[in-house]
């Protein structure tokens, strides 16, 4: 560590470089995962947490937000793990019952979990036990990952404590979702940074629910990181709910790469934190793909919710659609990036972004940074971004029927953010995750 | 006393006087026909009836059942017996129509100090006037005029007032963009809900509604004043000879 004598370094960077100090031990143990989390820490060091004058985090500065870094988390204890699992909210009534996969302060907790009912067709294997039994898996971890420039990706990458790795076999269909659920236990802020990889195979069929939960203040930081391989011919539901508590930062990166004729629909729902980063980096690997992004932000008080989003045509004839729905009132800021890169074989890509935002006060910002890059001749690629107030046609037709203003304003945001949602096209996950949605317009 | 009493209105939009004081008296039971020129003022006057901004009342009062029209706000003036049914329905994506009917209805009785209608007793309510308007359960499920036809639009609002069941019904070029099949579903509906303790002001540019809602009253808006009133002859003397000459009057 003495060469890295910069002492311009934050507090937070101070403990990071520390963070990976300590784990040398454990790394030398693990292999490629290892030699990976040495390249990626090197990554990440060279230029720190980002920060305003990094163009991908113009907006979003991190390195002047996290001075400081609460201190790594722990192994949970089970009282206090019982405690944060009673207080996660219901989701979804009878007809919405997933196989839970409970990751308490960034582990797995198989006793914790719900995988009694799991399909044989579908494996749930955390970290530490397939780097016991050196698994082979292992080759796949980080192969999405390392294709990606970006240093809290990297970050993770290199510090990374668990997560799980999932498999769907070849042909399988999962009937019941999935669901990976964050908590942090106790009521001191920690540093988490979980890591999962889904490797869904040959047209097998499965969804899955990513969700964070946090209810007190404590001013949590979590920094996760998701691979998700989506072989051809699969179908894929993914529903990202980010509800941390009111004092946490959550950064969370998503790398996806889609095979040939399959189908990926992803939703991702911002209420929680009070600085947030969800990051999706897509690629489209084969032909005849149809996938669908969207976004569901509500925000309020001081909250800062970002959601930077790349789509990578590869090869020809893919058809994509991001949707971005965010709803800001007080003086809370929605960042908006979308990029679709449409590479010069991508002939016939069909690409759609679509970015809107209801500022509900004077204070509240958004902020839409679409971008299209083409190399392809013969692609349809269209973007929009509208920012406004709530429709004064609707919320007069809505009040001259009877309705009072504030219900007929409620149920338009409602139905504002609701239209993101369906999305997902989720007869299940779609009414659960509303009904969290319209609790969460409550203030629930 | 008339259950709708208008007296001298005037009315600004964007500090142009578009009323230029309206008198008109409107008794529980009759339909009341207003026709007029295109800017004669006849959408302006439907929406200072149902309170929607914008419009500014310079002079003049509106009473409705003894009320103070003008001090009410919209979603009062509902509870209180008032529905316009919009020359364009505005679509409300995400709020499925049932829902939307639903709070409206209840947020209605709430304001009566009623109690909430049962879903049962909702759904008949419902499910009557649906048929007759032959709208599809599958409208219901969708969310508010979206994806909806012209006529489906219209019949919708005619499904709003059966349910709602207002005392004052205002209709705003409801004929617009309706084909005669279409006309006469939404005129069934419409006369289907007449009755002794409810009126209407049925607001076109055109004869031909009249010839299925059958008016009381006939009155010719233009240039912002009622200029002429009559028996439901009066639609087919302006059928015949246009509006030109009662503009020129005005």
């Amino acid at each position: 560590m003495a060469q890295d004598g910069d002492t311009n370094r934050t507090a937070a960077e101070t403990a990071l470089f520390e963070w990976f100090a300590a784990e040398a031990g454990t790394r030398a143990e693990e292999g490629s995962i290892g030699a990976q989390r040495q390249e990626a820490f090197d990554r990440f060091s060279g230029q720190g947490l980002p920060h305003r004058r990094v163009e991908a985090y113009k907006y979003t500065d991190l390195r002047a937000t996290l001075r400081t870094l609460p201190p790594v988390a722990e192994a949970p204890a089970s009282a206090e793990l019982e405690t944060a699992l009673a207080a996660v909210p219901p989701l979804g009534g009878e007809e919405l019952v997933p196989s839970r996969i409970v990751i308490a302060n960034g582990r797995f907790v198989p006793e914790a979990s719900d995988l009694a009912a799991l399909d044989g067709a579908v494996s749930v294997r955390g970290f530490a036990e397939l780097l016991l039994a050196a698994d082979p898996v292992l080759g796949r971890i980080g192969t999405l990952a390392s294709e990606v420039d970006d240093p809290m990706l990297a970050l993770n990458t290199a510090l990374f404590e668990d997560g799980v790795v999932i498999t769907v076999a070849d042909g399988a269909t999962v009937n019941r979702p999935l669901e990976i659920l964050h908590v942090a236990t106790g009521s001191d802020p920690v540093t988490t940074m979980p890591r999962h990889a889904v490797f869904v195979g040959e047209g097998a069929s499965v969804r899955i629910l990513e969700r964070y939960e946090g209810a007190g203040e404590a001013a949590h930081v979590t920094n996760a990181a998701i691979e998700l391989a989506v072989a051809p011919r699969a179908s894929v539901v993914w529903a990202k709910l980010q509800a941390d508590g009111t004092s946490a930062t959550h950064i969370g990166t998503t790398t996806v790469a889609i095979g040939t004729a399959a189908r990926l629909n992803h939703l991702t729902i911002n209420l929680g934190a009070k600085l947030s980063r969800s990051q999706i980096f897509a690629r489209v690997d084969g032909e005849e793909t149809d996938i669908a992004f969207d976004t569901a932000t509500f925000i309020t008080g001081k909250q800062h919710a970002d959601q930077t989003l790349v789509v990578d045509h590869k090869v020809p004839n893919g058809v994509s659609r991001e949707r971005f729905r965010s709803v800001v009132d007080d003086q809370a800021k929605a960042i908006v990036q979308g990029r679709i890169n449409v590479w010069q074989y991508a002939q016939k890509t069909d690409a759609r972004m679509m970015s809107n935002a209801l500022l509900l006060s004077e204070g509240a910002e958004a902020v839409n940074k679409p971008e299209l890059e083409i190399f392809a001749d013969d692609v349809q690629c269209a973007h929009g971004a509208t920012a406004g107030q709530i429709d004064e046609d609707a919320l007069f037709y809505l009040r001259s029927r009877g309705v009072p203003k504030r219900l007929a304003e409620r149920l338009l945001i409602e139905s504002f953010l609701v239209e993101a949602v369906e999305g997902l096209g989720d007869d299940t996950l779609v009414p659960a995750l509303s009904e969290r949605l319209r609790s969460a317009l409550r203030g629930e | 006393m008339s259950m709708l009493q208008i007296k001298n209105l005037h009315v600004n939009v964007d500090d142009r006087e578009i009323l230029k004081g309206i008198d008109l008296e409107v008794d529980a039971g009759k339909v009341h026909a207003i026709m007029g020129p295109n800017g004669s003022g006849k959408s302006t006057l439907s929406h200072v009836l149902a309170g929607r901004d914008g419009y500014e009342v310079t002079e003049g009062s509106i009473e409705f059942k003894g009320v103070d029209l003008l001090e009410l706000e919209p979603e009062e003036r509902a509870a209180t017996g008032v529905f316009l049914a919009f020359q364009y329905p505005i679509e409300v994506p995400g709020v499925a129509n049932m829902t939307f009917l639903k709070t409206a209805l209840n947020s209605q009785r709430k304001a009566r100090g009623e109690p909430d209608l049962s879903t049962p007793e909702f759904m008949k309510r419902v499910k009557a006037a649906a048929d007759k308007l032959a709208i599809s359960q599958e409208m219901l499920r969708r969310p508010v005029n979206v994806g909806f036809s012209g006529g489906e639009k219209k019949r919708n609002e005619i499904l709003q007032m059966a349910v709602l069941d207002p005392t004052l019904a205002i209709l705003d070029e409801t004929d617009s963009g309706l084909d005669i099949d279409a006309l006469k579903i939404v005129a069934e509906g419409v006369n289907a809900l007449r009755s002794p303790e409810r009126a209407f002001i049925v607001i076109t540019h055109y004869q031909r509604l009249l010839e299925h809602i059958v008016p009381d009253v006939v009155h010719v808006l233009a240039g912002g004043r009622i200029v002429k009133s009559g028996g439901k002859e009066l639609a087919l003397e302006l059928e015949a000879r246009g509006y030109a000459d009662f503009v020129a009057a005005a």
